[in-house]
């Protein structure tokens, strides 16, 4: 082994893997219809550092490459573009991720996560006993308003300070230039239908049937995206009806955070543990290399979130609010505060790396 | 295992690229029993089709990612350009007419289009690609395969023929280290030329075919195509005859594919392993003279030969695969390739001082050309002289052989004493019918699959 090989650092490694294998695609191209990454890299001759990078966000893993490749192992090539990009972006994002290293470890473990998980519920169950309120309704009973917005109101902010100094470097590092609506415009229309995982002409992606396609995974995908913003808009509704309305939880049935929170709780529980099972019959080796354990808990988190907001709703009144109450906060928690650092950093990098592409398309 | 000798097949398909695939699916749909049997393993499936991009076809106005129309006179015309007159009018035009009613019969199988690739604009008439290129395709033809319930094994080769009273009855296939003796009630022989076994080769073009690369599966060993030749088949095309192109001197030896193509000839000066030019570089656009360079190449002594460009000329080509050797001289270059320093030097001084002056038009027959100069460049002769230079290596690839089997319009083949009453032959083991020489972008998948869905409906008919 050479001194330069021993100093290189893995990031380094993943992105000239990434780089050797892109430039045998350039040379090919067969691929060009399946996805923006193709026409991307097309574009260029030579890959800059800030290429692979950007080239990798766009890539949504649909694997419809890998599949219909001629250059797959076996042949000397090697190539596997789908874990070669998949290694690069997870790489990106614990680079991207105040502090550094915590990205590496709750992508990579799925029981980083899972502790997480366990400290955050454990704290709410201390904050209901330590700090149990002297009047209140509902699950204020249990937690009061104020002691809420004392855990979450920084929990929320934390991570998006976090991530906006991330999104900052990224469009450094990708040569990005001043956004305009147009570019917001086709990044949202291609994120919101998830037009990277439909293959290029509708027919879906290539995840749980190997080289036959399906929708599957990318309905999953659109159930939990969707899911997950309906529950967001759900709380955020009750925040403006709680502080502009002085309208106080709990809430009926046929009130915004309900119509919102409980269809978006189904579909979350739905797409994400669907995700999960889809995850467990696809090809681990098309993935990130040593990501699979953080991504799985990272899904199940979710589903987890969604599925005892549901359970917090449906008990209410009972003896069992305290506990689901800890439980579903504890939940949220986890899921927030690691947002830079799990899979749930994908989302806002894509749609940097989906923005990016918009510019460079006009240009 | 002996459950397949007797499983009484109907239709036994000998191959699994395009061809063989397309004549299975096509006798699986009348209901017959149908086994496939495939030479490679499962990740080489497939023969050259897994290298393939796109499908030649006729089209009488806009037909799926197809723009304008493409007549069969037309389509007829650009083959006889490239074959001079050697081809069997009869059988092309049949191949021509039915690519029309193909694509969608592809597309209803699974077969995903896409518009012309970028680099590739001069074929959005006439070629339709398929969306990841010929493996995608033939995943989707195995994948309807296994839909309709046929059985499909793969490292099965077929070693013999066996045909009494020019019928067939059986054949030897050694499959996971067996011998075995499968019989079938018809057969239809889709398993390709024999440019991967290299004696062969050797034997046919000389020994200098050691030295050549094969752009596509190494499988296409000929077995069945000798052992039917052996028992006195009808033959066609050149038997000492390739077809072979100038590709990257550093491409694997089998399966290279298309990433191994360089276009950079008509921009370049090309010399032989002793710094010698050999050839005009800018006879024409290099799509219509890719082919006649792998020949060229070939008659140098080792079979290979150096293309040179300058700075400025390093990006109007398709990027390669490889990088090319770069150097700030010329001397530099010669060593970084293994070129005598001094000849190349000479080489490159020469041709120099015989370019004129006159306007460098890359995407066109420039005229700019050499004057006094032995043999002359025609066009794009502009000085190698901005560093850093550039240098690839080139060497034949061979593509496919031309000898096969004669075929009929129902793709039946004979023997000895005339027709054989229950053997088809389709794709590449067949082409030399049609194409004689030379080749035309997209045509063997258009000869696969019209002669492959032929084979399959007629063996079937021949069986029910």
């Amino acid at each position: 082994m050479s001194f330069d090989a021993a100093t290189q650092s893995p990031q380094t490694d993943t992105i000239s893997e990434a780089r050797r294998q892109v430039e045998i695609c350039n040379a090919c191209r067969y691929c060009e219809g399946f996805c923006d990454a193709f026409p991307a890299m097309f574009a260029e001759r030579v890959f800059g550092e800030g290429d692979i990078v950007q080239i990798a966000n766009l890539c949504h893993n649909c694997r419809g490459c890998y599949y219909s490749c001629q250059y797959t192992e076996p042949h000397e090539f090697a190539l596997n573009l789908p874990q070669a990009l998949a290694d690069v972006r997870v790489d990106s994002w614990d680079r991207y991720g105040w502090p550094g290293g915590l990205g590496a470890l709750f992508q990579r473990r799925g029981v980083a996560l899972s502790a997480a998980l366990v400290a955050g519920i454990a704290l709410l169950f201390l904050a209901q006993a330590m700090l149990t309120p002297a009047n209140g309704e509902g699950f204020y009973a249990v937690l009061s308003h104020t002691v809420m917005v004392a855990i979450f109101l920084p929990a929320f902010l934390f991570p998006m300070v976090v991530l906006a100094l991330g999104l900052r470097a990224y469009w450094r590092d990708v040569g990005g230039a001043p956004v305009r609506w147009t570019h917001l415009r086709r990044a949202a229309l291609r994120a919101g239908q998830l037009k990277n995982l439909d293959g290029g002409q509708g027919q879906g992606c290539n995840f749980e049937k190997g080289d036959r396609y399906s929708q599957a995974r990318r309905h999953a995908h659109q159930a939990t995206f969707w899911g997950f913003l309906l529950c967001f808009a759900s709380t955020s509704s009750a925040t403006l009806m709680h502080y502009l309305l002085g309208l106080e939880a709990p809430y009926g049935l046929f009130s915004l955070p309900k119509l919102l929170g409980v269809p978006g709780g189904l579909l979350l529980t739905l797409g994400a543990f669907g995700l999960a099972g889809l995850k467990l019959k696809a090809d681990p080796q098309l993935g990130a290399r040593n990501a699979w354990g953080g991504e799985m808990a990272f899904v199940l988190l979710l589903g987890l979130t969604g599925l005892t907001g549901l359970i917090l709703y449906a008990v209410s009144g009972s003896g069992a609010v305290p506990a689901m109450l800890a439980l579903h906060l504890g939940a949220v928690l986890t899921l927030f505060l690691t947002t830079p650092y799990s899979k749930m950093a994908h989302g806002f990098y894509r749609f940097a790396a989906l923005v990016r592409d918009a510019q460079q398309r006009q240009a | 295992m002996s459950g397949i000798e007797t499983a009484g097949w109907d239709v036994i398909v000998a191959g699994g690229g395009n061809a063989a695939l397309c004549a299975a699916i096509e006798a699986a749909e009348t209901g017959a029993r149908v086994l496939v049997l495939e030479g490679a393993p499962k990740d080489y499936r497939g023969g050259n089709s897994r290298h393939t991009r796109n499908f030649r076809c006729m089209h009488r106005g806009p037909l799926s990612v197809l723009t304008d129309s493409y007549g069969e006179d037309e389509y007829f015309d650009d083959l006889i350009r490239v074959t001079k007159g050697e081809t069997d009018e009869t059988l092309a035009r049949l191949a021509i007419r039915q690519s029309e009613d193909c694509l969608p019969w592809m597309e209803r199988h699974g077969v995903r289009f896409q518009p012309s690739l970028s680099g590739t604009l001069s074929l959005s008439r006439t070629n339709a690609f398929f969306l990841g290129g010929g493996k995608a395709l033939v995943n989707a033809y195995y994948n309807t395969l296994e839909d309709l319930g046929v059985t499909v094994r793969y490292e099965a080769q077929v070693t013999h023929v066996h045909i009494e009273n020019g019928q067939f009855e059986a054949l030897d296939v050694t499959l996971d280290g067996e011998s075995l003796r499968i019989s079938g009630r018809a057969l239809v022989l889709a398993s390709g030329g024999f440019q991967s076994d290299i004696d062969w080769l050797a034997r046919a073009w000389g020994s200098s075919a050691r030295n050549f690369l094969i752009r596509g599966t190494r499988y296409n060993r000929g077995v069945v195509l000798a052992d039917m030749l052996d028992q006195g088949a009808e033959s066609v095309g050149d038997p000492t005859q390739c077809h072979a192109v100038a590709i990257d001197g550093r491409a694997p030896k089998y399966d290279g594919g298309i990433v191994t193509r360089l276009d950079c000839v008509p921009f370049s000066i090309v010399v032989n392993r002793d710094g010698d030019r050999f050839y005009d570089e800018g006879e024409d656009v290099w799509p219509k003279r890719y082919a006649i360079w792998g020949r060229l190449v070939a008659a140098q002594p080792d079979q290979v030969a150096y293309s040179i460009i300058d700075s400025r000329s390093v990006e109007l080509f398709m990027p390669s695969v490889f990088p090319p050797e770069k150097a700030d001289t010329i001397a530099g270059l010669a060593d970084k390739l293994g070129l005598p320093a001094d000849k190349l030097a000479e080489t490159v001084e020469a041709f120099n001082a015989a370019c004129g002056e006159g306007a460098f038009s890359p995407q066109e027959l420039d005229g700019l050309a050499t004057e006094g100069l032995e043999p002359p460049k025609t066009n794009w002769a502009r000085p190698i002289a901005e560093p850093p230079f550039y240098g690839y290596s080139l060497r034949p690839g061979v593509t496919f052989t031309y000898l096969g089997l004669k075929v009929d319009e129902t793709a039946r083949v004979s023997g000895p004493d005339g027709r054989y009453a229950n053997i088809w032959a389709a794709g590449e083991m067949m082409a030399g019918s049609i194409l004689g020489q030379g080749y035309l972008a997209g045509f063997g998948m258009t000869i696969g699959t019209v002669f492959g869905r032929i084979a399959g409906q007629e063996a079937a008919a021949h069986v029910v």
